[in-house]
């Protein structure tokens, strides 16, 4: 039998308390939080001891339970869309010339702790040595016109161009916790126990490489004091397959004359495909000579890719290709045919009138 | 010699006033592609709008960024919302240092059914009020073949005159040489990318040299596609045929309206020399009150055009679907003779 819950104002239960319970002795190890554990008779918390559990801890209010629970946020990865990343650089060069960087707001969706970012826009902001201001009407103006277009893209978490995370960032960062659950609160949405994810893309690729990274805070605290917010680092996917359908030749190089058409898609494709035959003959070439090692699993790989051309007897194959063939002729010469009938219909419509 | 040094003199006075150069080629920004293409996708089948923004210099119209517009539902009240959600969009772009400068919109269009007479419209809306737009056209269906289906399209300035004396009679566009073909110009679309994100692209690119639009480019099952662009052209000649009805009762109400005025004609004449045979005034030989002398008006020629763009549109894909297909035929065809 437990003595009454000395917790002064936050309990609203004085019914019989069965273990330690008050506000105290939250302590934090990086990467887990140990939770405090609350003992009312009628709910247990989820991963706390039951009352039935015989290894209670011994009574004495001033304990601090350590428990391990999994890290608090649930967000495992992020994956980046190439728009993202084309507005980021966007922004950044058209940035008021006092500020040395942009920041703004990333919106995108959350499924199964991987955040996928999908959209952003820059918010004017100001910063000095010690003090941070960021404009929040605008940021939550447009917040709503982006809602107006496309309901499902919630806030997610916040960029900023420089690398690695600065003191100012942690300020930034704060208040885009305090605006996701007030986001939040207006969707009703049941991922609110996802916090905010910080984006950074070093635009003056200080390691002579692009870094693009994106961090997930941990509260670091001893006690009821908070110490440090802790920006941890989680794996980004850059993978952009958007970009890729659209042609990598198109989005890398400055100036593109021409949008290839569907042949010279077609052109290009075939080269590719060709270039790749060639060099999987060299590489077996290479292997059956004994001038490269041998791989089990890239033999596996092209013995899989060969088994999979359907083995069809040529006979049938033959008839099959025909037929494949003559349709297509079929929808050419009728193509043909509309347009001279197009030819000639515009000639009597226009035709001089019978007086 | 004197004459025409003045006259020189003069049109060079007069010519101050600039004459834009003719609009050659659309360049737009790597961003505004992606986000067309993101847009569009994301609500396909759905038909999707947004607005342009951007710099008109000199024969060359710069795309540097676009915005989506949000659905708009079939309520009167939300007229008002959109032109806000515009103006907010535009100003808080502005504050961000993006190109203010509205230089048209972008759509996308199913299958490039997209000629219709409220495009002609809103380039008519527009046109009042920029100097110079163009409208970008995204065919989510036909990128899903691997080809990256953007147009940049433009009124002719021939027909832009014609429609605003909306006169769409046979004989005013033998006048002035239009045919179907002059409606909308095409203008050629070329790419530009700063240098940061070509850096950035540089590096991101991954390493093996296929990448998805070839995946797309070598799928073999085109069927449903063409079997939809048949659908659609054939509903179009459906159309095209009722419109050659229309003409051919003008035509038929016109040659009998006429045969209807020569007879009546023919009976006033003789009633007419009788009269003077018999000594009266003879009657006049019109009679506007008569319906038959009541000019039949002439179906305009505006739908049949659109619907003869759309036709060639539908041909010009099956063409080249087909071309597609013939090699990716002649590949498989090699593959399993090996």
């Amino acid at each position: 039998v437990w003595s009454q819950c000395t917790c002064r104002n936050r309990c609203h239960n004085s019914g019989t308390i069965i273990g330690p319970h008050g506000p105290a002795y939250r302590t934090t190890i990086t990467g887990f939080t140990a939770g405090w554990l609350n003992y009312h008779a009628e709910g247990a918390r989820v991963g706390s001891r039951s009352p039935e559990n015989p290894n209670r801890p011994p009574r004495s209010d001033l304990m601090a339970v350590l428990q391990f629970f999994p890290p608090s946020s649930p967000i495992v990865s992020a994956r980046l869309h190439p728009v993202v990343l084309f507005n980021i650089c966007d922004c950044y060069v058209r940035r008021p010339d006092q500020a040395d960087r942009v920041i703004g707001t990333l919106l995108g969706s959350v499924s199964d702790g991987v955040v996928e970012i999908k959209n952003s826009y820059a918010v004017p902001h100001n910063e000095s040595a010690d003090q941070v201001a960021l404009d929040v009407e605008y940021h939550r103006n447009m917040y709503l016109s982006h809602l107006k277009v496309n309901p499902k893209e919630v806030l997610v978490g916040w960029f900023s161009t420089g690398f690695g995370v600065s003191g100012g960032s942690s300020l930034i960062h704060d208040f885009y916790v305090k605006e996701l659950k007030d986001s939040v609160k207006d969707l009703k949405d049941a991922q609110n126990s996802v916090p905010p994810l910080h984006l950074t893309v070093d635009t003056g690729f200080r390691n002579g490489e692009a870094s693009i990274k994106a961090y997930v805070s941990v509260n670091l605290s001893l006690g009821d004091r908070p110490l440090a917010a802790q920006f941890q680092e989680i794996p980004l996917d850059l993978r952009m397959i958007e970009a890729e359908r659209v042609g990598f030749d198109i989005l890398k190089t400055t100036v593109v004359d021409k949008l290839p058409n569907d042949l010279e898609g077609m052109e290009a494709s075939m080269e590719r495909l060709y270039a790749l035959i060639d060099d999987i003959y060299k590489y077996v070439d290479d292997v059956v000579e004994g001038r490269a090692a041998l791989d089990n699993d890239i033999g596996r790989f092209l013995a899989d890719a060969l088994a999979s051309v359907p083995k069809i007897s040529p006979a049938a194959f033959d008839k099959v290709f025909n037929d494949k063939i003559q349709d297509n002729l079929a929808l050419v010469y009728l193509s043909s045919l509309i347009r001279a009938q197009l030819g000639v219909a515009e000639k009597l419509n226009t035709a001089a009138q019978i007086l | 010699m004197a004459n025409t040094m003045a006259r020189s003199f003069l049109q060079a006075v007069s010519s101050s006033e600039e004459v834009a150069p003719p609009l050659r080629v659309v360049q737009m920004e790597g961003l505004a592609v992606l986000k067309i293409i993101k847009h569009c996708n994301e609500f396909s089948p759905a038909l999707v709008t947004g607005q342009l923004l951007g710099l008109d210099v000199g024969s060359v119209l710069e795309v540097t960024n676009c915005f989506p517009f949000p659905i708009r539902e079939e309520d009167e009240e939300i007229e008002a919302d959109g032109a806000n959600y515009q103006l907010e969009m535009m100003r808080c772009l502005r504050e961000v240092n993006v190109d203010n400068n509205t230089i048209g919109w972008y759509q996308s269009t199913l299958l490039g059914s997209f000629q219709t007479v409220e495009l002609i419209e809103t380039f008519m809306n527009y046109q009042e009020n920029i100097r110079r737009c163009v409208c970008i056209i995204y065919d989510p269906s036909r990128s899903s073949q691997g080809a990256l289906a953007l147009k940049a399209l433009k009124l002719t300035d021939s027909f832009m005159d014609l429609h605003r004396k909306n006169n769409f009679t046979g004989e005013k566009l033998r006048e002035k040489k239009l045919s179907w073909v002059d409606i909308f110009e095409e203008i050629p679309i070329k790419i530009s990318n700063s240098a940061l994100i070509s850096a950035f692209m540089t590096e991101l690119e991954p390493e093996s040299p296929v990448a998805q639009c070839d995946y797309d480019r070598l799928k073999l099952s085109t069927a449903p596609y063409m079997e939809r662009n048949l659908e659609f052209l054939i509903d179009c000649m459906e159309d095209l045929s009722s419109e050659q009805n229309k003409f051919q009762y003008y035509y038929r109400s016109l040659s009998r309206q006429q045969a209807q005025q020569q007879a009546w004609l023919q009976k006033r004449r003789v009633e007419n020399m009788a009269r003077k045979a018999a000594g009266e005034e003879p009657l006049p030989e019109e009679d506007p009150s008569n319906s038959i002398f009541k000019p039949i008006p002439e179906p305009s020629h505006l739908d049949s055009y659109l619907i003869t763009n759309q036709i060639s549109n539908y041909c010009n894909q099956i063409n080249g679907v087909a071309g597609q297909n013939f090699s990716r035929l002649y590949i498989m065809k090699a593959l399993h003779e090996n």
